[in-house]
């Protein structure tokens, strides 16, 4: 097969990737007051990824990867569940949550909240299903 | 509030996922579901232990009091039809264990059999529209991957037609929500029905209650049944008897849920309505069920029948009509998963569905003939055995409000259906055997301890009835007065 002569995609994909999965991150955190939060952290991380596959091939994206997608899917929604179980171990309703404020060094003052443990359950949720969905089509022949 | 209420949904949800993870362990994945199964039908039992002597449990999600957060409700009709469902999936479970195949097993089946057990649980316990509604869509996944698993050419081709008529229905639902909310400003079921009796029920009002009928129809297979003939003979027996157990259930449930509590002030419209699309039901689905020569049609037509008869209890809107509605419902989920199992394992063992390729078969299989024969009579309500005591206080109910022509139907179509079934069971158990048990395309070994455990249930429904009634009366009561209802989940709030 012939190479396809793909330097400037390349180029760009490996500056850009680093931006994308830099934004999901801050969007992650941002979700928590500001519009964001694990499902748009979790489609933006997904489109990096995406953009992986698009430069680079499947195989070599996997051997960084060494995971099963599904299986982040079904930990994401376990992690999810869990927490609100959490709730339900201190007497309280199925998906309580909790916040207070901490002195952490470097950060300062710093809101810490059981609703961030949920999110990661649902960013880790988008980010498997959205690629499982992708590696379906793209194995489709 | 009252954890337990989540219960039946996170239990079937965590440990489903769990296996997802653990993926190749198939042991692993039937040790726990059938532990799984066995867990939730004790936390609805413990339920309705609840219910039955401190009234309707609530839960408010995450502490977010209603009607601003999603309730979680179980009443006495909920919690019956929770552990029906679990007593039923739990059969179809250790049926499919000898008859699914370890291709299907290795693609998930067990996870997402718990996943579906996961929706209609949360269908059953949701006290609020939107949140139905997801509920819903849980269940309906589940189910596209479980109609589809296995990839047979037939599968993919029914799937395709259950999968669009349920997204077109689905999409309907959130319109309807839509609406619903735009005129009423809430989605909470216990709000709008309290909102819905102080401004009472106007043409808007009905309209939107029309809209939800038809998205509920289509689901439950009233009326707008044209889907479900094609649909549930695709996916192997195991599958399709839970969907004929469960899934129109489900529908039903809504439509009950929505016309007790919420949109009950225009009983001549509504339940009218709902009345005459319950008789074209049953007299189609029997005229369907007459008419074909084939198993798993006559079977499929057996469920229309049966949608019809429970949601004429409803058109009916006494005490009597629903009592036995909801006999009925129940004596429906037991017997249509026994009777889809018994058919397919007639279907396995000669290997055709095509009822004139099969005969003789009590020679080398009497239990099964036998079982076939009381599941035949219990079906179209013979008794002792469990439909007939909602056949009774249905048909009670018709004449008590004077819709003659519909308890008339419902007689005559219960005819209708055990010719049907006794079709079958002339055809493929008298006769000349033509089959010896060496041509046999596959053995009864392993399948026959659910089906035997379902007979003897529709039995003990039967003679036991006396025993339910307590239950069954205090969940007609609260369907019967929705302040109960309202009053638990809103705690005293009012606008």
């Amino acid at each position: 097969m012939k190479k396809p002569n793909d330097i400037i995609l390349r180029a760009v994909t490996n500056v850009a990737v680093v931006i994308i999965l830099t934004f999901a991150v801050y969007l992650f955190f941002a979700g928590h007051h500001n519009p964001g939060g694990g499902f748009i952290g979790g489609l933006a991380f997904a489109a990096a990824l995406t953009l992986l596959f698009l430069t680079y091939d499947i195989n070599s994206i996997r051997a960084n990867f060494p995971f099963d997608f599904k299986v982040l899917t079904a930990v994401g929604v376990l992690i999810a569940v869990l927490t609100g179980v959490g709730g339900i171990l201190f007497d309280q309703p199925f998906l309580f949550q909790a916040f207070d404020y901490f002195d952490l060094p470097i950060f300062g003052k710093t809101e810490l909240a059981t609703a961030v443990l949920f999110d990661i359950g649902v960013a880790l949720a988008v980010i498997g299903t959205a690629m499982v969905i992708i590696m379906t089509i793209s194995e489709d022949r | 509030m009252n954890n337990l209420v989540i219960m039946p949904i996170i239990v079937p949800l965590i440990i489903g996922l769990v296996m997802v993870i653990f993926r190749q362990r198939i042991l692993f994945h039937k040790i726990f579901s059938v532990l799984t199964l066995i867990a939730t039908g004790v936390i609805s039992g413990v339920l309705m232990y609840q219910v039955k002597y401190d009234g309707i449990q609530t839960l408010q999600l995450g502490g977010w009091e209603a009607p601003f957060g999603v309730s979680m409700v179980a009443d006495m009709f909920s919690g019956l039809l929770l552990l029906t469902t679990s007593i039923v999936g739990l059969f179809c479970l250790i049926f499919a264990f000898g008859s699914i195949g370890e291709d299907r097993e290795r693609h998930y089946f067990y996870p997402l059999f718990l996943f579906l057990i996961t929706g209609v649980n949360g269908s059953f316990l949701t006290g609020d529209v939107f949140n139905l509604f997801v509920c819903f869509e849980v269940m309906l996944i589940s189910s596209y991957a479980l109609i589809t698993l296995g990839g047979e050419k037939k599968q993919l081709r029914e799937s395709i037609k259950y999968v669009l008529i349920n997204l077109l229905a689905s999409f309907l639902f959130l319109v309807a929500v839509a609406y619903l909310y735009s005129v009423t400003g809430t989605i909470n079921m216990a709000h709008l029905a309290e909102r819905v009796s102080e401004v009472g029920q106007s043409g808007i009002i009905t309209a939107v209650a029309m809209m939800f009928l038809f998205v509920f129809s289509l689901k439950a297979a009233l009326f707008l049944f044209f889907w479900l003939p094609g649909s549930y003979s695709a996916p192997p027996t195991a599958v399709a008897a839970i969907f004929a157990a469960l899934l129109t259930k489900v529908g039903i449930y809504a439509i009950f849920r929505f016309f007790t509590l919420i949109f009950h002030h225009q009983p001549e419209v509504t339940h009218l309505i709902i009345g005459i699309m319950a008789a074209i039901s049953m007299l189609f689905g029997a005229i369907g069920a007459i008419a074909f020569n084939d198993i798993k049609k006559i079977l499929t037509y057996n469920v229309i029948v049966g949608v019809g008869f429970i949601l004429a209890g409803l058109a009916t809107y006494t005490s009597e009509g629903l009592t036995g509605s909801i006999y009925y419902l129940i004596h429906d989920m037991v017997i249509k998963a026994v009777i889809f199992l018994i058919g397919g394992v007639i279907i396995a063992l000669v290997g055709t569905s095509k009822l004139n390729d099969i005969s003789g078969l009590i020679k080398t299989h009497p239990y099964l003939g036998w079982m076939f024969f009381v599941v035949a009579l219990s079906i179209s309500g013979i008794p002792p055995l469990s439909g007939f005591i909602g056949k009774v206080y249905i048909t009670e109910g018709t004449f008590e409000v004077g819709y003659y022509w519909l308890g008339a139907i419902g007689l005559i179509t219960s005819l209708m259906v055990l010719f049907s079934v006794m079709k079958i069971f002339m055809n493929s158990f008298w006769g000349e055997t033509i089959l010896s048990e060496d041509m046999e395309k596959s053995s009864t070994k392993g399948v026959m301890f659910p089906i035997v455990a379902l007979v003897v249930l529709t039995i003990g429904l039967g003679i036991g009835a006396e025993g339910l009634y307590d239950y069954v009366n205090i969940a007609v009561e609260s369907l019967m007065n929705p302040s109960s209802y309202i009053e638990a989940v809103l705690l005293g709030y009012s606008d």
